[in-house]
């Protein structure tokens, strides 16, 4: 019989310790865990990004409930372990439940420290912990305007930024008088807090919270000099203690944590203690890389190798978006320690290093911290630094041997065995690796398989230049990247903020986000004119000086300046009478050429700028619409003739190709958006290189999406089969929306797809049916105010009529 | 400046961060107003492949061209790096609104390019 283990906690250190103990033997033992959490295991350091909206639960959880069938562990989730009792080795829950083990691993975390003040039980006051606590602080800043953090460490300040993008005012209390004053000295914790001022975070350094006041739910915080701050919401960050009271009631040795030897054995030899619960040579840890590290120790231990735990060095960065810091080792000074010193007061940069005996102990990095994980390095190694000092405070290029203007030179430079991933304690080495041994190509696949960059993310810029390095230019850096130089922004970043704070214009996008240029330039404007297109529908006002010319002249300009124009043939279906009208008005403007398109429709090429109205009226009169050849935008609906006239026609494609471009024209997107419709799998519109394409079988119609045919042909992925015609409609709209909600400017729906997973598209479109109907309304409700042809406007109502005319001919 | 100085137009005929286009016996001019209204104008010939300047997207005071996107100073006419061309630049004034131009010498001369 298998041996029994038995994990108290279902969190980050006791599951990656069981991770890595599956890995190395994986039918060793029974598995048991018991989470007091009624969820699987999470990333808690990603509360964060939750909380400031950027991330979602579902994004954050590390191992979903079909890992533990899986690997045949058993979970209780929502039960907590209430005593241990040694001598029959078993556990009890408060459940009553009574679980043998024959190995015990405590890893329980910590409690968040609760400072005892009047009113800290009112309603309104939580901490900073776990999901509940995020719900509690979103849920309140729904209903709620004022918020107060106590305390200015990493996890008081995540959680006021978090606040602040929830819209909430939110002040800051701290006791010492810099912020985060065990990660930082004076200057940093200075430029740290002008940087949060001017993100209109309040910040009370020096404060001391007497009490809380309110009748059932907190109204305001009192300071101890009777200041009064208005408070709906407290969020008490004021530090964690290991969570030992099981350990220390089974009578095992505590101290602060509990306490264990370099094999994380406690006082009891089948009991082990791993995360933040444990004490390990007077130390207790509060990040996730010491306690990854012990994890590895643990588990390699208890598959019978004789591994055991040193002790970490750890180092420090915040998330909070735009603020960038670093801090390791022991920068307090004092005897016998040298400091050197970097200021740039115009951009905000601060370095500091400190030195003793020719070594680096302590490191201080804030508005540049590139070369954050090289001090780091060498800090660890403790490397001699003598003959590179002159240099050093510069960085690794300029110390390594000339100023190097190469971006990958630093990472180029490091040892394979530098540690590049400092939660997962991922070396350069390994990453390389992983990156050959498995043709890794994409950084989600890097993550998935080293784990690089998996947790916290803050060092997914050097993982990508790691992957740069290792793959040469098949590699580009996808994320992360500005949209433009103008801007510090993503995409993603600047589609999120848009709906949060409610920008509805340009200027105030611009102005909100602190673009760096007065209007922008040809790349971030049209990507912002749709962005607001998308989040505002009806509302917003389209910019046209914001537009590319083909989408301001509603035509497409041509080598010579000429314009081609493209009237929609609905489905690719014509008839004689629009025949006859594209063929008049060809003779009466002198039109060139005339040509049938890839995308079954007629093209009138070479017609001058101010002919443009003229031929729009005639081809309106026989009517005849825009056919947005021209836009990133609903393109064509390409169909085969189907069961309407084909003998191996399953359904009818044809009415249904007219059907979907009759519901979707008109829309805005992303970037250009085509579909097919087919009759039958001999799929003779090329329906699974559109970005939705249809395909009728006998039973229904398969759905495929994410299709390209341009550069990098990519065949379509199969998002389901449906079996009515409104179905089809309904997902084809529901697609649409979401692509139109998510895809950033200028990306197709065949990398969208690649870069949000099918499964994830799939998730919302096709089992989420609320979600469905929710996409569908939303894509119906824009589709009201859009669906006006833009060449009628211009050439009967004389919509912006001086784009059509000249200033003036003289000459 | 030379006397010949020839009234094109009103300032608000020309939509901010946009652009008209005055036609000549040569070449067009483009003439362009920025956010701040300020007013600039330069032969409609992009120092690329001639794309038209007058249908890009203004921004600060720099054109992007339409066909290749290369951006082209409104003050100088010269492209901005990495790019290198100039387009001709036209002499404007302002007097009570309305927009004065002096045409190129060589633009009849040369009649239409591109
Ligand atoms: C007119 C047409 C070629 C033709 O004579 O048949 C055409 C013409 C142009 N295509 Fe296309 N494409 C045309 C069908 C296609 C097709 C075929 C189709 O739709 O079934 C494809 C491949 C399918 C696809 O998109 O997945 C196609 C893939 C592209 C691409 C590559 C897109 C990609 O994602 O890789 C571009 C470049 C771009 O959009 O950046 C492009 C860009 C262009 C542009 C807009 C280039 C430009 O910027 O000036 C051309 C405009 C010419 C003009 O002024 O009219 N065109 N283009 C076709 C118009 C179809 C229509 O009725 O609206
Ligand atoms: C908002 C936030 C941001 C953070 N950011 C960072 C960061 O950027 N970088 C970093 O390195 N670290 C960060 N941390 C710290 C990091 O999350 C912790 O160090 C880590 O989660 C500790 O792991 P653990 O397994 O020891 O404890 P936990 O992850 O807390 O897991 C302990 C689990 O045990 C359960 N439990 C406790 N008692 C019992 C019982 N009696 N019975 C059953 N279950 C029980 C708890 O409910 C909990 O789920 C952050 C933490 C928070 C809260
Ligand atoms: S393939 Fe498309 S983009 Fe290329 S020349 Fe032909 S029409 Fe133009
Ligand atoms: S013609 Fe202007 S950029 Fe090519």
């Amino acid at each position: 019989m298998k041996k029994k283990l038995v994990i108290i906690g279902n969190g980050m250190a006791g599951m990656r310790a069981l991770e890595e103990l599956l890995r190395i033997a994986p039918d060793e033992y029974d598995v048991t865990v018991f989470g007091a959490e009624p969820h699987v295991n999470y990333n808690r350091i990603m509360l964060s990004p939750v909380l400031a909206g950027e991330q979602k639960f579902d994004d954050i959880i590390i191992n979903d409930k079909a890992w533990y069938d899986d690997n045949n562990i058993t979970l209780f989730t929502g039960e907590k372990i209430t005593s241990i009792n040694r001598p029959n080795k078993t556990i009890i829950s408060n459940k009553d439940r009574i679980t043998p083990y024959d190995s015990l691993w405590i890893a329980t975390g910590s409690d968040p420290f609760i400072i005892p003040v009047p009113g800290k039980n009112l309603e309104g006051v939580v901490t900073f912990r776990d999901i509940k606590d995020v719900d509690e602080m979103v849920e309140a800043s729904k209903n709620y305007k004022n918020a107060v953090v106590i305390g200015g460490g990493l996890l008081g300040l995540e959680a006021a930024y978090g606040l602040k993008r929830n819209g909430m005012n939110v002040t800051v209390i701290h006791l010492a008088d810099t912020l985060m004053e065990r990660q930082l000295d004076e200057a940093a914790g200075y430029l740290l807090k002008s940087d949060l001022e001017s993100r209109d975070i309040k910040i009370l350094t020096e404060a001391n919270t007497k009490e809380l006041i309110g009748e059932d739910r907190v109204q305001a915080v009192r300071l101890a000099d009777d200041t009064l701050i208005p408070a709906d919401i407290v969020v008490m960050a004021v530090g964690i203690r290991p969570s030992i009271a099981l350990a220390k009631e089974a009578d095992l040795d505590c101290n602060r944590g509990i306490v264990v030897n370099d094999h994380l054995q406690t006082s009891d030899p089948d009991i082990f203690a791993v995360g933040e619960c444990v004490e390990h040579r007077e130390q207790i840890y509060g990040l996730v890389a010491p306690l990854y590290e012990m994890g590895r120790a643990l588990a390699g231990f208890m598959a019978g190798h004789n591994t055991s735990y040193k002790g970490s060095v750890t180092s420090t960065k915040l998330k909070v978006t735009g603020v960038e810091l670093f801090s390791a080792g022991d920068f307090s000074g004092g005897e016998g320690t040298e400091d050197i010193v970097l200021r740039d007061a115009r951009r905000g940069v601060y370095k500091r290093l400190v030195i003793k005996d020719d070594r680096i102990i302590g490191a201080v990095l804030y508005g540049d911290v590139v070369d954050g994980p090289w001090y780091f390095q060498l800090l660890k190694d403790k490397d001699k630094i003598d003959d590179i000092r002159d240099h050093l405070i510069f960085g690794q290029s300029l110390a390594m041997g000339g100023a190097s203007v190469d971006p990958l030179a630093a990472v180029t430079a490091l040892p394979l065995e530098a540690e590049i991933c400092g939660c997962n304690g991922i070396t350069k080495g390994a990453i390389i690796t992983g990156i050959t041994e498995n043709g890794l190509t994409s950084l989600d696949e890097v993550r998935a398989h080293t784990k690089a960059s998996a947790s916290c993310g803050s060092c997914t810029h050097l993982v990508e230049q790691v992957m740069e390095l290792t793959l040469g230019d098949s590699y580009e850096t996808p994320a992360a990247t500005p949209i433009c130089s103008c801007t510090d922004h993503t995409h993603d970043d600047v589609r999120r903020l848009i709906l949060l704070n409610s920008l509805k214009e340009i200027p105030a996008v611009m102005q909100d986000l602190q673009w760096k240029t007065p209007n922008g330039c040809s790349k971030c404007r049209p990507a912002l004119n749709y962005y607001l297109i998308a989040a505002w529908p009806g509302e917003y006002k389209d910019d046209y000086q914001s537009r590319y010319i083909n989408e301001r002249a509603h035509a497409n300009i041509q080598k010579d300046g000429t314009y081609s124009v493209i009237p929609r043939m609905w489905g690719g279906l014509t008839n004689p009478k629009e025949l006859r009208a594209i063929a008049d008005v060809a003779d009466k403007y002198n039109i060139p050429t005339v040509k049938v398109t890839g995308g079954q429709r007629i093209d009138l090429l070479g017609i001058k700028k101010e002919d443009l109205p003229g031929v729009w009226r005639d081809l309106n009169a026989a009517g005849m619409v825009s056919g947005h050849a021209y836009g990133k935008s609903l393109r064509t609906v390409k169909t085969c003739v189907g069961q309407e006239w084909c003998r191996f026609g399953t359904q009818m494609s044809l009415s249904m190709g007219i059907e979907l471009e009759k519901m979707t024209w008109g829309s805005w997107t992303p970037h250009k958006f085509k579909m097919a419709v087919s009759g039958c799998p001999r799929n003779c519109a090329e329906a699974t290189i559109k970005d939705f394409g249809v395909v009728a079988v006998d039973s229904g119609w398969e759905l495929h999406v994410g299709g390209n045919g341009g550069m990098h042909v990519r065949a379509c992925d199969l998002l389901c089969k449906v079996e009515t015609d409104q179905e089809v409609k309904d997902y084809a709209a529901a697609f649409m929306q979401l692509y139109r909600e998510e895809g950033h400017y200028l990306e197709r729906t065949a990398p969208w797809v690649e870069r949000v997973g099918l499964d994830s598209i799939k998730q919302r479109v096709v089992d989420d049916a609320d979600n469905r109907r929710q996409l569908t309304e939303r894509f119906h409700i824009s589709q009201q105010t859009s669906q006006d042809d833009p060449w009628a406007e211009r050439a009967t109502h004389n919509v912006h009529a001086h784009e059509f005319k000249p200033l003036a001919e003289v000459g | 400046m030379t006397q010949n100085w020839i009234e094109v137009g009103r300032t608000e005929d020309i939509p901010y961060l946009g652009s008209r286009v005055v036609k000549t016996g040569g070449t067009d001019i483009a003439v362009f107003k920025t956010s701040t209204g300020d007013i600039f104008a330069l032969e409609d010939k992009c120092p690329h492949k001639q794309g038209p300047l007058s249908q890009g997207i203004v921004h600060g005071k720099s054109v992007s061209c339409p066909l290749h996107n290369w951006n082209i100073s409104l003050e100088s006419g010269e492209a901005l790096a990495p790019d290198s061309g100039c387009a001709h630049l036209i002499p404007v004034q302002i007097k009570g609104g309305k927009i004065y131009l002096t045409l190129p010498a060589q633009s009849k001369a040369t009649g239409t390019n591109g």
